[in-house]
């Protein structure tokens, strides 16, 4: 299997406090990796400084062998941050078309990315309406139809399904098995919901800007010898 | 091209959004039609209360349009209570005037025009004495003429400071809330390049500053009949001028503010004190100190072209120093604003 992304003994200091302590970390292609803590644990820095937002203070960080930060690596890489950042006087619409057009895309394929991706997060019919008039969850939805617009090979996601409805959550998750299984996107995931660490490939959990433990859910289970996710962050965190 | 695609955005946004349109391109309307009719306001002819005063002498008062009143006695209550601007009493042949004084500039009118009363009647009392005949002064005016108001003055500044100030409030507004949203965040995240997006909202915004600017000058110019001496093109282009100082400062201090609150905190801290120094009121006699914080100000080179070329009809080469130091503003605040970029993406 080959490393998209590969995190080296990278550590942060934000003002006095350092957020995040020597991390290494390496995902694959055609996989879904989740990034699991509580919140101010860090995740959000990491992943920034993996799309390139922020800069490590030491160690490095390689996305599709090249070292970040990279212009040319962000037409690879879908973001969806944690708050909705959407244009709300714009239609669903017109917010695709405008971060469609920031991507090397002509007419027609912009065309098709937009009728792809607001199909996938089943906001079609909703296109035409303004943002401001959307729900919570619409908005959410419309942010991942925006990370997916360029076809990236590598999706970012930070707290993707926070206050969407457990039906989408469902229909999110799938499409991202189906991203990973069909076109071997590397998925980046955070989240402080336990029940959706059981469904990524791999896991590394993270508190107080360390990494406490990672592997894949079953791994971890057998290796702290408890039946749930959550005792394996217990355990490996509380009694240490 | 990913200017163009902001740009594009900019445009559907502001078009949607027709309150800030109406603040963008009627206020400015508004306010110079106001201030128009403030000060174009006929003067009211002053009220001078008289007693014991000769009838030649009245006679010579009402000439120079002061409404004169006589009274019996002298009581400094009367100014009060009937409301006039001033008291003359003769007493043992010599003149003792009371000014009301509340409006000092209106005081200092009224003692000018007794003045000359007083010294006509006492040439037409002198008959003897004909040489003594106020020479009449032939007057001639470098600018403007007789007609001249402040107005006049003042309108080159008003037209210069309110394309800026809208402006800056505009763009300052509304990059602040791409900031806040977290909107400003999520395009550095895309491969945009820190320059395409601060020249994506110089033109994007610049668009509706220019049609300000179109709609501001030629209102005040055609409507409002304001004095315009030079060439309405050479005045666009100075307006032009400090709307891009205006927007870029705009878009460069909101990196300061945290919300649009605290933006409209730098209104009495950047804004205000601009107008001190527009001309409006005189340079001369300032402090050195002063005239120098003065000179770090574009307003005050964009008031000072913008009278230059409307009321004294300079031409664009007599002012080449005001356009000189107004790009290099905007040049400075366009390269500050590419470098703070760099708070949302490292590259």
């Amino acid at each position: 299997m080959e490393n998209t992304i590969i995190v080296d003994k990278v550590s942060k200091t934000l003002g006095k406090k350092m957020v995040l302590k020597d991390i290494n970390l390496s995902m694959e292609k055609g996989q879904i990796y989740g990034l699991i803590g509580p919140s101010g644990a860090g995740k959000t820095t990491l992943v920034k400084m993996i799309v390139g937002m922020e800069k490590a203070d030491t160690g490095s960080i390689q996305v599709l062998d090249k070292k970040v930060p990279n212009l040319q690596l962000l037409n690879d890489i879908g973001y969806m941050a944690q708050a909705d950042a959407l244009y709300t006087e714009l239609t669903g619409r017109e917010n695709l078309k405008f971060f469609a057009s920031l991507f090397k895309m002509n007419k027609t394929e912009q065309k098709q990315r937009i009728a792809y991706a607001s199909e996938l997060v089943n906001l079609t019919e909703e296109l035409n309406k303004r943002v401001s008039a959307y729900s919570g969850g619409m908005k959410r939805r419309l942010s991942l139809a925006i990370a997916l617009i360029q076809n990236p090979k590598i999706l970012i996601l930070d707290e993707p399904t926070v206050g969407i409805d457990p039906e989408l959550s469902f229909s999110i998750w799938n499409e991202l098995f189906r991203l990973k299984n069909e076109e071997e996107k590397t998925i980046l995931v955070t989240t402080h919901v336990m029940g959706e660490a059981e469904k990524c490939d791999h896991l590394a959990m993270v508190r107080e800007g360390c990494i406490l433990t990672k592997g894949t859910p079953k791994e971890l289970k057998e290796h702290y010898k408890v039946d749930s996710l959550e005792d394996v962050f217990l355990k490996a965190g509380g009694i240490k | 091209m990913r200017t163009k695609a902001l740009v594009s955005r900019i445009c559907q946004q502001m078009l949607r959004d027709k309150r800030t349109l109406g603040l963008l391109f009627v206020a400015p309307l508004l306010i110079l039609t106001l201030m128009y009719f403030i000060f174009n306001g006929n003067a009211v002819d002053p009220k001078l209360g008289v007693v014991n005063v000769s009838k030649s002498l009245a006679e010579a008062l009402e000439k120079n349009d002061i409404n004169v009143i006589e009274y019996e006695k002298d009581d400094n209550q009367i100014i009060i209570s009937d409301n006039l601007d001033g008291l003359l009493l003769v007493e043992d042949s010599k003149l003792k005037l009371t000014l009301q004084n509340s409006d000092p500039s209106k005081a200092k009118a009224l003692q000018m025009k007794i003045n000359q009363a007083v010294v006509t009647q006492a040439q037409v009392k002198n008959v003897a004495a004909p040489a003594l005949k106020a020479p009449s002064i032939d007057v001639s005016y470098l600018y403007g003429d007789s007609e001249t108001t402040f107005f006049d003055v003042l309108s080159p500044i008003l037209v210069g400071f309110f394309v800026f100030f809208f402006v800056f409030l505009i763009s300052g507004i509304g990059l602040l809330r791409e900031r806040t949203t977290g909107t400003l965040e999520r395009l550095m995240a895309t491969p945009i390049h820190r320059k395409e997006v601060v020249f994506g909202y110089l033109i994007g915004y610049g668009i509706f500053a220019v049609v300000q600017t179109v709609i501001v000058v030629l209102y005040s110019v055609n409507v409002l009949d304001i004095t315009l001496v030079g060439s309405i093109w050479n005045v666009m282009l100075i307006n032009l001028l400090l709307a891009l100082v205006a927007l870029s400062l705009g878009i460069f201090l909101s990196t300061f503010a945290a919300s649009e609150f605290q933006m409209i905190q730098f209104i009495p801290i950047v804004i205000v004190p601009q107008v001190f120094f527009a001309g409006i009121f005189p340079l001369e006699g300032m402090a050195d100190w002063l005239r120098g914080i003065g000179k770090i100000m574009p307003i005050y080179y964009g008031a000072d072209a913008l009278k230059g070329l409307m009321y004294k009809g300079l031409s664009l080469s007599d002012i080449s120093k005001d356009i000189f130091v107004l790009l290099t503003f905007a040049i400075i605040f366009i390269v500050l604003n590419i470098v703070t970029l760099k708070k949302y993406r490292k590259l």
